[in-house]
């Protein structure tokens, strides 16, 4: 039981105590090359598990009227349009018509990750992103939760038990990516399960069945990192140079995500945080300062009474 | 703007540039759905009935009938008032009994439950033996049990705050464990002078003196150790809190020393270092709220830390 608050770890599922048969973990590559911004799985996601809706507003930025995750948005899909110096245009590899193993013709004017503007300079470039929970190798908000509401499932996801949830809310800031959140007229956290209850059918999660581009791929973990490295090089190779995987690392600050990115500008941009560390890292050392100044407020109250004449 | 390097002996100025991207602005991270002011006086009542508990048992030590008396009802009360605040809190108040539904080292809010429950039973039965009379024996037992608990119920709240994704929070986790068992030991020698004559109050002062000493050095260390991150430390309603808790601790600790003899002197210096105490938890809690809903401080750091580690 290695790397319990930080660190790579082989098996998340078998280090929260599942039997060696578990089946392997499974996650999210969300390639955003190639989203359309068509927020299907925002609509997939909220039709299969119920989610109830979370305000009819225009926000002002771009297409994106949904703002951020929270719980009652467990896919987000971000809109970032940005003027970019016109280049040489690029097939992202954008599924077409035809039956299988038919190449489909690329979109012949379609710059990398975006669309093209009649000036002459420059082109709008635009990027859609579809966030979700990151469903981290160390999760702050499991790790933080005091009722064992937070769990972590056979599948290596994490989920939150509505049943057992009291709404104490500490998983709410403990999050590095701005995840969970309470719902405010139930008091409870919601947050993406990856369609738990589809994945003990044999079932992908519902936002990846219904994206179109596929865009969101659902797999195991293992073979979605590979397929996110292989796309990188096919993406750098065609000359998209700012391609870069975002969560995949195992040697990150949380562990690695289990859904995990494909991006095409700094993870910021997308409002995702650039260098995440699990809270938790850092939970022993709070601990000994901690006791330190414990020690101290008693040595002085010991000293108050020792050193204080009538 | 440009950002202020800050000036530390030996250690290379190594403050990130204040220019950053975001995702329109929005926070990356949650702020925590924690209320004002349940939670901030939640941190106030727990850390002065910490320190009144560890008083009021060394006071039975050191025969002072009227502090261990003061002691013990402080300590009581204040666990039993810092605990409502904490179930009102809750999403869920019916089900707060779920914190106790499992012992997770990883959760300081588990380990503080169990504390809590543990330290109010116990001073709960020391205050009642010392109302009703009954049972004295079985009373200094409990008020002894709780001051044992009490060096940690000084100081938990900071590693509960600590252990969150918030910057000011977390990345101040080595002092603020410090500042809290200050600002306990100022309460609690503050109630102390607030309620007992001069003549009988001595060791109360020492504690509230040693307490602000402790509280404004630990505070000071953290803001420069900080840097941008402890901005809202200094700015804006959290830094109007922390000038207040400044003030007033620094202005009763000068009034226990200046005044000692005076019934009136020592009441309101008491006064002014309960206020401190609480306008320093006020404090720091807005602090968090403010570093948490702006991108800033969580990007900047984080990007900083990305580019040279990487």
């Amino acid at each position: 039981m290695t790397n319990q608050l930080y660190g790579p770890v082989d098996d998340v599922a078998a280090q929260a105590g599942h039997a060696d048969d578990h089946p392997p973990r499974v996650g999210f590559l969300t390639d955003t090359s190639v989203c359309i911004g068509c927020k299907a799985c925002e609509v997939a996601c909220k039709e299969w598990n119920l989610v109830p809706e979370d305000g009819m507003d225009l926000l002002g930025s771009s297409y994106d009227n949904t703002g951020d995750l929270g719980a009652n948005t467990w896919r987000h899909v971000a809109f970032i349009e940005q003027a970019a110096p016109r280049r040489e245009l690029v097939d992202l590899g954008m599924p077409g018509k035809g039956p299988p193993g038919h190449v489909a013709e690329g979109l012949p004017d379609a710059p990398p990750g975006g669309q093209q503007t009649e000036q002459s300079d420059r082109d709008v470039r635009w990027l859609m992103m579809s966030d979700v929970c990151k469903h981290c190798t160390h999760a702050a908000c499991l790790d933080v939760c005091p009722t064992g509401s937070l769990f972590r499932t056979e599948f290596g996801t994490v989920v939150v038990q509505e049943d057992i949830c009291n709404g104490c809310g500490y998983c709410v800031p403990a999050c590095p990516y701005g995840v969970l959140d309470v719902r405010p007229e139930d008091g409870r956290v919601w947050k993406c399960t990856l369609c738990y209850d589809r994945l003990s059918d044999g079932m992908e999660p519902a936002c990846a069945k219904a994206c179109p581009t596929d865009s969101i791929q659902f797999g195991p973990l293992d073979e979605l990192r590979e397929r996110g490295a292989q796309r990188v090089r096919e993406l750098h190779e065609a000359g998209v140079e700012e391609a870069r995987l975002y969560g995949e690392d195992p040697n990150d600050g949380v562990g690695g995500d289990g859904a995990f990115f494909l991006l095409l500008d700094e993870p910021e941009v997308y409002g995702l945080p650039p260098d995440p560390v699990v809270t938790t890292r850092d939970l022993p050392s709070m601990w000994k300062h901690a006791a330190a100044a414990g020690a101290t407020a008693a040595a002085a109250v010991i000293a108050a009474f020792v050193g204080t004449r009538r | 703007m440009p950002a202020k390097p800050t000036r530390r002996g030996g250690e290379q100025s190594m403050v990130p540039r204040a220019e950053f991207q975001s995702y329109y602005g929005r926070p990356v991270i949650k702020p925590p759905t924690w209320k004002t002011p349940d939670v901030p006086a939640y941190f106030f009542l727990g850390g002065l009935a910490g320190a009144s508990s560890a008083m009021a048992t060394l006071a039975e030590i050191g025969g002072r009938p009227r502090l261990v008396r003061i002691g013990t009802l402080a300590a009581g009360l204040g666990a039993a008032g810092g605990t409502a605040a904490l179930i009102h809190d809750l999403g869920r108040p019916e089900r707060f009994l779920n914190m106790l539904r499992v012992f997770k080292p990883t959760s300081p809010l588990s380990m503080g439950s169990w504390l809590l429950a543990s330290f109010g039973t116990l001073s709960g039965a020391a205050a009642a033996s010392t109302v009703t009379g009954l049972l004295p024996r079985a009373g200094t037992a409990a008020r002894a049990g709780a001051a044992v608990l009490s060096p940690v119920m000084m100081t938990y709240t900071a590693v509960l705050v600590a252990d969150t994704a918030v910057p000011i929070w977390h990345d101040g986790h080595r002092e603020l464990p410090f500042v809290f068992a200050g600002g306990s030991l100022t309460s609690g020698g503050g109630l102390g002078m607030v309620c007992a004559p001069p003549k009988d109050s001595g060791p109360a002062r020492a504690m509230a003196v040693a307490g602000a000493g402790l509280e404004l050095v630990a505070e000071q260390r953290m803001s420069s150790r900080l840097g941008m991150v402890a901005e809202p430390y200094h700015r804006g309603r959290s830094g109007r809190w922390m000038r207040a808790g400044k003030l007033l601790t620094a202005a009763g600790a000068l009034g226990t020393l200046a005044a000692r003899r005076s019934r009136v002197a020592s009441v309101a210096s008491g006064a002014a270092l309960l206020a401190g105490a609480l306008c320093t938890r006020f404090g720091v809690f807005d602090a968090g709220m403010v570093s948490a809903k702006d991108p800033k401080y969580t990007v900047v750091p984080q990007r900083h830390s990305h580019d040279h580690e990487h």
